[in-house]
This record gives C-alpha cells, sequence and structure tokens, in this order.
C-alpha cells in the first residue's frame, strides 16, 4: 500500500491555528484499500482506494459545529476551524444541550491490530490468483447460476487531537473474505454466502487462516444444491437454535441498536428510528433470561471493531451491557451520556473523516455459556437450527422484527434431520430474549462483522463485532418461504 | 460556456492524466464531489452543524483488457493533486501486468460530451436554519438540513468530457408527538422559500392533531390498505434495490423479479420506466456510456427491458442501456392510475392509509417476497373516515400479489420524491409515484 500521510505536520499546523474557543479538535484519517473481486471465474475489480481527510470539531458559547476538509494545508485547516467556529456560534443557546459544558477527553495512547502475515507478504498476482482459484470451486454442476469470491483488505490509521493536548494514534488492519454461490431450479434460487462479508476480522492475511476461507467454497456450493431440493422450512411456533452467523444479526439489531443512546434520546426519530428501552430502564429491566450476559468489547483482539479510543478521545474498555438477563448500561458515548445522566461507554464513532462521531455498536458480544452444541440439539424436541443471516426487518423502535436465515435444518427428538428452504422466524425484542433456554459453551464462539451498518443523519456506514455461540430459544414463530 | 472552478481543476487533472499515457494505454476519470452543509435537529435544536468539502477521482488505467482502478481523494491544491494522480497512476502501471484479461471489459469509445451546470439560488444555510428553528418553535421537529453544490464528472482519453452539477437542498423531517408518533415530511428543491415550508409545517401540524388521538392496536390479519406515494415508492426501490430490474440478477436468476421471466405478470395498470430524461442525475454512467431518455422496464404488467450495464452486455450479450454496474434506477417512475388522489379515502372503505414504510426485506428474494413496516403517519380508517393512528404493524407479501391481483387502483396523481440518502455523498435520485389501493394485505406480526 503507498505510504500513509505525515500526520505530525498535520498536528503542527493544527495546534499553529486551531483558535481561542472552548473546545477543540481534530480527526484526521488516512484509510487505504485494496479490493480483488472476481465474479463468475472472470477479474471484475482490481482496486485501490486512499481516502484522506480532516474532521475539525469546534464546542462555543454552548454551540457546536464542525467542518470536514480533504485540504490539510494551513490554509485548509484554518478555513476549516473557521467554519466549524462559525457553526458554533450559530447553534449557541440554541443546541441541545450546552455543549460547553461537556467535559470532553483529552486522551493519549495508541491503539494497532496485531498482524501476523501482512497483506502485502502475498504479490498482487499471488492474491488475484488465490480468488481465482477459489472461485473455480465453487461451481461444480451447472445448477450454480451465479458465484462470486472478493478479498478486500483496509488498513485505516486515525489521529485524533485536542487542542488542549490530548493526542491519540490508531491503526486498524482489516482483511474482509467473501464468497457467494447461487443455484437455481424448476424457477426457484437459492443462496449460500458469508451472509454481509460476516467473517471480516482485524489481522493480516493470517485471517483467511482463522475462518477457513480457502475450505468453505465446495461446502457453500454443495449447500446451495441441497437447498434446492429441500421443502419449506414448517409454518408453527418451535425452538429455534441460531448458528453464530445469525446470532450477529440478532444482536446487532435487537440489542445493539436499541441501547444506542442517541436513539434514546430522540436524536434518530427521523431516520434510525427510536428504542423500546427507556432511560428509566437501566439498572432494572429484565432483557432476557438470566443466561444472557452481552459485553461492549472493543478490547478484543482480532475482531472487526476492536480500537483503544473512540472518535471522541474516550478510553474504551470491556464494559457489561446485559448481566444476568438485566440491563445494566446503554451504549452511550460521552456527549450522550451526558445528556442522558447515564454511564455509557467509548462508542463515538464516525464511519470516515466526512461524518461527525454518533452513538454507534462496536465489538458486541454474547458472552459464552456452558452447554456443547450436541447437548443443545439434544434438549430439542421439535426446532430448527438456522445458519446465515439473508434477511432483516426490524420496527423504528427496534422491537417487532422478522429475520431469515439461508440455511435450515429441522431437529426433532433431539437429532438434526433434514434440511429446510428459506427459514424464517419473527417475534419482538422484548420478550425473545426472555425465551433463551440455552446458551452454547466457548467452543461453539465465533467472531462475527459486518463492514456494513448504516445509520445517522448525514448516513453513515461502519464496522461492527459480533462474537456468539451458538444460541437456543424455544416458543418462536417460525415460517417458510413463499 | 464559461466553466466552474471545479470543472476545471477537473479538466486539468485529465490533461495531466492525458499527458501521462503510455503507447497502448487508455483511461476512465471520474469525478464526484460536493460541498454540503449538514444540520441535525432533535425537539427543533440543533444537535450537530457543519460543513463538509469532499472531492474525489476514480482512475481506472486500460491497457488492451487489462485494467485496475484506484480512488483517491483530490485537496485542491493542483500540484498536489497532480503527485498524487501520478503516483497512482505510476501504482496502476505496475499492477496492470499480473492482471489476467477481462473479457468483459467496456469503455465508451465514442466520445459523447456533455455539460450541465445548474445556478446556485441557495441562500446561506445559517439563515436557513435560523427560519427552521423560529418556524418550529415550540414543535418536537427532528431530522437533518443537507444542502449545497454536488458535483459529477467524467473523461477518458477518447477525448470525451462529461461534467454535471447542480445545487440544492433537501430538508428531511418530522413533527413528533410522545408515544413514537410523527409526522414525516421532506421538503427538498433549489431554492428555500420561507412561505413553502411554512405552508408545510402547516399541513404536517393538521396531521399531527390527528396522530393525537388514542393508538388503535390491530390484530394480526389481513386488511385493505391504502399506500402514498412515498409508502408504494418503498416497495418498489426495495425491489430495484435488491436487483429487480437488473440484467445481471435476471441473468443469473438473482433477481427477485425473476418469476416475471416465466409465467408471472403484474396486474396490466402497473407500468414502471426509467426516466432518464427527468434531468435530476447525470445522463453519463462511470465507464462514460450516455443513458437513453427513457427506458421501459415494465409494461402493461409484464418485464420489458432490464438496466444493461455494458459490462452485462458483454457478458450476457445483450445490448447496453446505459446502466451503471449495480443496474439500479435512479429516476424511476410508475405510470399513474385513474383514481382521483381525493376519493382514496372512500375507495379504501374500512382499513389502513399507510403514509410511510420501514426497513423492508424480501423475506423470500427468489419469490418476490417482500416484509416490513408501517411507520410515522398511518391511520386506522371506516366508512372512508380516519378514526384513530395504529400502532406499527409487520406486512408480509409478494411483490405479484400487491401489484398484481390485489390491487385496487392507482392514484391519477403522482408525486416526485427527491432521494434524501447521504450515504457516502448526497444522493441525486428520485421517483415519482403513485399511490394506490391494495386489498387483502397480510400483517402477521
Amino acid at each position: 500500500m503507498p505510504q500513509s500521510l505525515a500526520f505530525d505536520a498535520v498536528v503542527r499546523r493544527f495546534r499553529d491555528v486551531a483558535p481561542a474557543v472552548d473546545f477543540c479538535s481534530l480527526r484526521v484519517v488516512d484509510e487505504r484499500t485494496d479490493l480483488i473481486s472476481v465474479s463468475r471465474d472472470v477479474l471484475e475489480s482490481c482496486g485501490r482506494e486512499a481516502d484522506v481527510g480532516a474532521m475539525v470539531t469546534v464546542h462555543h458559547r454552548g454551540g457546536i459545529g464542525y467542518a470536514g476538509t480533504p485540504d490539510l494545508s494551513a490554509s485548509g485547516l484554518r478555513r476549516a476551524l473557521a467554519t466549524a467556529q462559525q457553526w458554533a456560534e450559530a447553534t449557541a443557546g440554541n443546541a441541545v444541550t450546552d455543549f460547553s459544558a461537556v467535559q470532553m477527553p483529552a486522551p493519549s495512547g495508541e491503539y494497532e491490530s496485531p498482524v501476523t502475515h501482512p497483506w502485502e507478504s502475498l504479490t498482487l498476482a499471488e492474491r488475484v490468483e488465490l480468488v481465482l482459484s477459489l472461485s473455480r470451486a465453487l461451481h461444480p454442476h451447472e445448477a450454480i447460476v451465479d458465484w462470486g469470491v472478493s478479498l478486500w483488505s483496509i488498513r485505516s490509521q486515525s489521529l485524533y487531537v485536542t487542542a488542549d493536548g490530548g493526542r491519540v494514534m490508531q491503526t486498524e488492519h482489516i482483511v474482509s473474505p467473501d464468497m457467494h454461490v447461487v443455484a437455481h431450479k424448476d424457477g426457484r434460487s437459492q443462496r449460500r454466502s458469508f451472509g454481509g462479508r460476516g467473517l471480516s476480522q482485524q489481522g493480516g492475511l493470517e485471517v483467511l487462516d482463522r475462518v477457513a476461507f480457502t475450505e468453505r467454497g465446495p461446502r457453500l456450493a454443495e449447500e446451495a444444491l441441497a437447498l434446492l431440493d429441500a421443502p419449506n422450512c414448517p409454518t408453527d411456533r418451535r425452538c429455534v437454535l441460531l448458528a453464530p452467523d445469525q446470532m450477529m444479526l440478532q444482536i446487532h439489531e435487537s440489542i445493539g441498536h436499541p441501547l444506542e443512546l442517541d436513539r434514546i434520546l430522540g436524536d434518530e426519530r427521523n431516520y434510525a428510528g427510536t428504542s423500546f428501552v427507556t432511560l428509566d430502564m437501566f439498572g432494572s429491566y429484565r432483557y432476557g433470561s438470566e443466561l444472557l450476559d452481552v459485553t461492549f468489547d472493543p478490547g478484543r483482539s482480532g475482531q472487526l471493531a476492536s480500537y483503544g479510543f473512540d472518535a471522541e478521545g474516550a478510553q474504551a474498555s470491556k464494559q457489561f451491557i446485559i448481566r444476568g438477563g438485566v440491563l445494566e448500561r446503554p451504549l452511550g458515548s460521552v456527549i450522550s451520556s451526558k445528556r442522558a445522566g447515564l454511564a455509557g461507554v467509548a462508542n463515538a464513532r464516525a464511519s470516515s473523516w466526512n461524518r461527525a462521531p454518533i452513538d454507534r455498536m462496536a465489538n458486541l458480544n454474547l458472552e459464552a455459556g456452558t452447554s456443547s452444541l450436541d447437548e443443545l440439539i439434544a434438549r430439542v424436541e421439535r426446532g430448527v437450527l438456522m445458519r446465515t443471516n439473508t434477511s432483516w426487518s426490524i420496527d423504528d423502535s427496534r422491537n417487532k422484527f422478522q429475520f431469515g436465515c439461508e440455511w435450515g435444518q429441522l431437529i426433532e427428538d433431539g437429532a438434526l434431520t433434514h434440511v429446510v428452504r428459506n427459514p424464517n422466524y419473527r417475534g419482538r425484542s422484548a420478550t425473545f430474549w426472555r425465551n433463551l433456554i440455552g446458551v452454547g459453551g466457548p467452543e461453539t464462539l465465533e467472531v462475527k462483522g459486518t463492514p456494513y451498518c448504516g445509520k445517522g443523519e448525514p448516513n453513515q456506514i461502519i464496522r461492527v463485532g459480533h462474537a456468539s455461540p451458538f444460541c437456543l430459544f424455544r416458543d418462536v414463530a417460525v415460517f417458510g418461504g413463499a | 460556456m464559461q466553466q466552474t472552478p471545479m470543472q476545471q481543476i477537473f479538466h486539468s487533472l485529465t490533461d495531466h492524466v492525458t499527458a501521462s499515457m503510455q503507447a497502448g494505454e487508455e483511461f476512465a476519470l471520474r469525478f464526484s464531489g460536493e460541498r454540503s452543509d449538514f444540520v441535525r435537529f432533535n425537539h427543533a435544536r440543533v444537535r450537530q452543524a457543519g460543513q463538509v468539502t469532499q472531492q474525489a477521482l476514480s482512475l481506472r488505467l486500460i491497457r488492451g483488457s487489462r485494467h485496475a482502478s484506484a480512488e483517491l481523494v483530490i485537496t485542491g491544491d493542483p500540484e498536489l493533486d497532480r503527485a498524487a494522480l501520478t503516483t497512482h497512476l505510476e501504482g496502476l502501471r505496475e499492477s496492470l501486468p499480473h492482471l489476467p484479461e477481462d473479457p468483459h471489459m467496456c469503455l465508451a469509445r465514442q466520445p459523447e460530451s456533455s455539460a450541465h451546470v445548474g445556478e446556485d439560488s441557495l441562500v446561506p444555510a445559517q439563515e436557513i436554519i435560523q427560519q427552521i428553528t423560529a418556524q418550529a418553535a415550540g414543535m418536537d421537529l427532528v431530522g437533518i438540513y443537507a444542502g449545497g453544490g454536488i458535483r459529477r464528472g467524467f473523461a477518458s482519453s477518447s477525448g470525451q468530457r462529461n461534467w454535471f452539477s447542480v445545487t440544492n437542498f433537501n430538508l428531511d423531517y418530522c413533527l413528533c408527538l410522545p408515544g413514537n408518533r410523527a409526522v414525516k415530511d421532506t421538503y427538498a428543491g433549489l431554492a428555500w422559500d420561507p412561505e413553502s415550508f411554512d405552508a408545510r409545517l402547516d399541513r404536517a401540524r393538521t396531521r399531527l392533531e390527528i396522530l393525537g388521538r388514542p393508538a388503535r392496536r390491530l390484530k394480526t390479519g389481513s386488511y385493505r390498505v391504502a399506500l402514498s406515494p412515498t409508502a408504494l415508492g418503498s416497495i418498489l426501490e426495495v425491489v430495484a434495490g435488491w436487483g429487480g430490474f437488473s440484467a445481471r440478477s435476471l441473468q443469473t436468476r438473482s433477481s427477485p423479479l425473476q418469476r416475471l421471466q416465466d409465467e408471472a405478470r403484474l396486474d396490466p395498470r402497473v407500468t414502471l420506466r426509467e426516466n432518464g430524461a427527468a434531468g435530476l442525475h447525470p445522463r453519463f454512467q462511470g465507464e462514460g456510456f450516455i443513458r437513453p431518455e427513457r427506458i421501459d422496464l415494465v409494461t402493461e404488467g409484464a418485464l420489458d427491458q432490464p438496466l444493461v450495464s455494458p459490462r452485462s452486455a458483454r457478458e450476457f450479450s445483450l445490448q447496453h442501456s446505459g446502466a451503471d454496474r449495480h443496474e439500479r434506477p435512479v429516476s424511476l417512475e410508475m405510470a399513474a392510475g385513474n383514481l382521483p388522489a381525493g376519493d382514496v379515502l372512500e375507495t379504501l372503505g374500512t382499513g389502513i392509509e399507510i403514509g410511510n414504510l420501514w426497513y423492508l426485506n424480501f423475506s423470500d428474494l427468489s419469490g418476490g417476497r417482500i416484509t416490513g413496516m408501517t411507520r410515522f403517519a398511518t391511520f386506522w380508517v371506516e366508512d372512508g373516515r380516519i378514526v384513530a393512528p395504529i400502532e406499527p404493524m409487520r406486512f408480509d407479501e409478494t411483490v405479484y400479489a400487491m401489484l398484481g391481483d390485489k390491487l385496487v387502483a392507482l392514484t391519477a396523481e403522482r408525486e416526485l420524491q427527491l432521494s434524501s440518502s447521504t450515504y457516502f455523498q448526497r444522493s441525486t435520485s428520485s421517483t415519482r409515484m403513485p399511490g394506490g389501493v391494495i386489498e387483502d394485505m397480510p400483517f402477521p406480526l
């Protein structure tokens, strides 16, 4: 990848031109990506991207203003700071809170993802050949009508500086492998994939070994073909055993989003929505059964959304969000926590330099229990195992949901039996987690993540991580396809 | 016509790339930039306010049928930007010998240059924000103002030069009541008019009075529904977003409309087209090909012409229709029906009037079945009269039923909706939709 930005020079320029205001910060992002994408055995895309820019933020006289700019010269930063200060002055007295009264962190530290085998340890030709060879193994039968493989590498460097001396440097190295197949027969198509780049992790090329990337293709193809001949998932109420690549979505939509404090405070009511959770619930509300332990953990090595500090300089640490099924704390950043009067987490995050931080998930994980996968299956008289999210929809208060998976397999009298297609289920967040009756042990836990979490005005897409074991729920409404 | 400053910078950088070409090389260069004011509101007060200037180039280097691309931010400093382009160009040049040939590679080689420069009639954003907060004082207004200039450009080694610029605004907001009830509105255009905004606020305030009535909790089951143009647009947007009209998706049996390739048909009153002549979106696509003025996607219920990108045209031996790589419509229009908008509630009779739908997704993509939630101003109606707002309900139904045998009527009037999407950059896409009445819509949750 190309050399990175000269961060120190930018910091000097910022400190030289920073205005005399109540609070002022600079956040510089230098994100380099490489993408190799093969579709139906043809190299479709070989691309690089260098996204470099800065956002300055000013709190002054109670108001707030920011400016994003790709011009990191002294004059560029001066112009941006003037714009941010104008906005802060224009919003003084008319803002949702007195921003000057919020004690913003002045952090010091650094973070870098551990990397064993750098992306560049394979040549471009070797990376392309790897992707092409995996693609060629994805279509063993003429019923496979579409397939694709891609490898995406990201190196994201960010520098956060405050005018009062704070400075944090962070570097995330990410590898995101992806693969999909579509099989078709008699007017019906079935897809198998990794579910929205669900295998993305921080690290180097060793990520491919951690997720067994090169071994997964033939199995995806076999499963897509098997789904073509499978019956629809039955329509009734029964136990559901969710694999980690569906738990990722279940945690994300019906725990993560409803606990974002900016939603609870109403900031997102026009777009991403509000929450069925209210401020008075923290500390007492029974979110789920006693088996439910959920943590905010940006410190988990190798997970997709690991970091040392958030985008407003708050130091990250592992926090229980739900413990023993009881709601403990919201996903709220420094500013939201001050507005709400609740302790939060370090989750002010932005998609890049051109968007202001808002309350987001990072790594939001469901802690492992004690059951083996065999024990979970053995407990089920009538149920269905579901793998790999393919459909997600939830209401604007994050309560009534309906999710679908690519792969279903019935569980009858304690054993896995035949495959079913189009497995879907629906329920309410407020009651679903109380029906959690089994949590897999550490050996069933898988580390997942997706680069595609959308939220915010202006809109932002960020990376999130979700680690989870297999989980068993009782009395769930399930159904199949049209 | 005199060039704008950003246009001059883009053409200067294009000249630099042109001069850097070696024998046998071709290039395509795309520009995307904007200067946007973004202001978020909650309780009619400001949560975040600022301005973002962003401008980026996408350079594709081609030699024979090998190609590779690089995207880079440009700063506006000619020397720095030329140096960055040179660095990326050299990197691409080093990459090409290591890449296989691409049998589907395409580039517009018949130059069709164009320039569309819209006028800037926007007053400063801080004036607009003062008006919004003053006029909405005392109300719970939540949402975002996004406004400023949007620029798009294309250039290639064939000498083609395209430019598109527009300066506009989009206030996407809702007025809320306690208990998660709200009226949603989008006020967008080229010039801010305080009186127009005031009139819209008055209309929204009137709807809010009805929303204040005690909400009705409906039982699960099937109901007759009236969809606003926005709600009907949401259904078609999810169809389009998942490759409904995409030639590639149709060819690989991955389209939610794939059953229209076989026996299935929509109601004959359903006619959909991509209106390239709308002028709200650049006419040139990412490889320099020009969109036609009109593409008939669905005609009288039958699949007509798909959106075909030049790449899909090569891969599947089709005629391209100037579509971008994703083959999604950007100016989707549905033909009007014959039901006067004023008669919608009477035609609905007893059922649900749906102002907005939310979080749509396919619960069975291959079968064309969509699920989603009601949101914002959605009411229970009896004998053509609004009775009460309802709590959010989930629907789950196929597009073949909603726009097929369950379609009762489409309205004679259509509404233009300018997209308020700001993912990565401000969108220039739009829809023009009628409203509709649908019977027997399943609401299972």
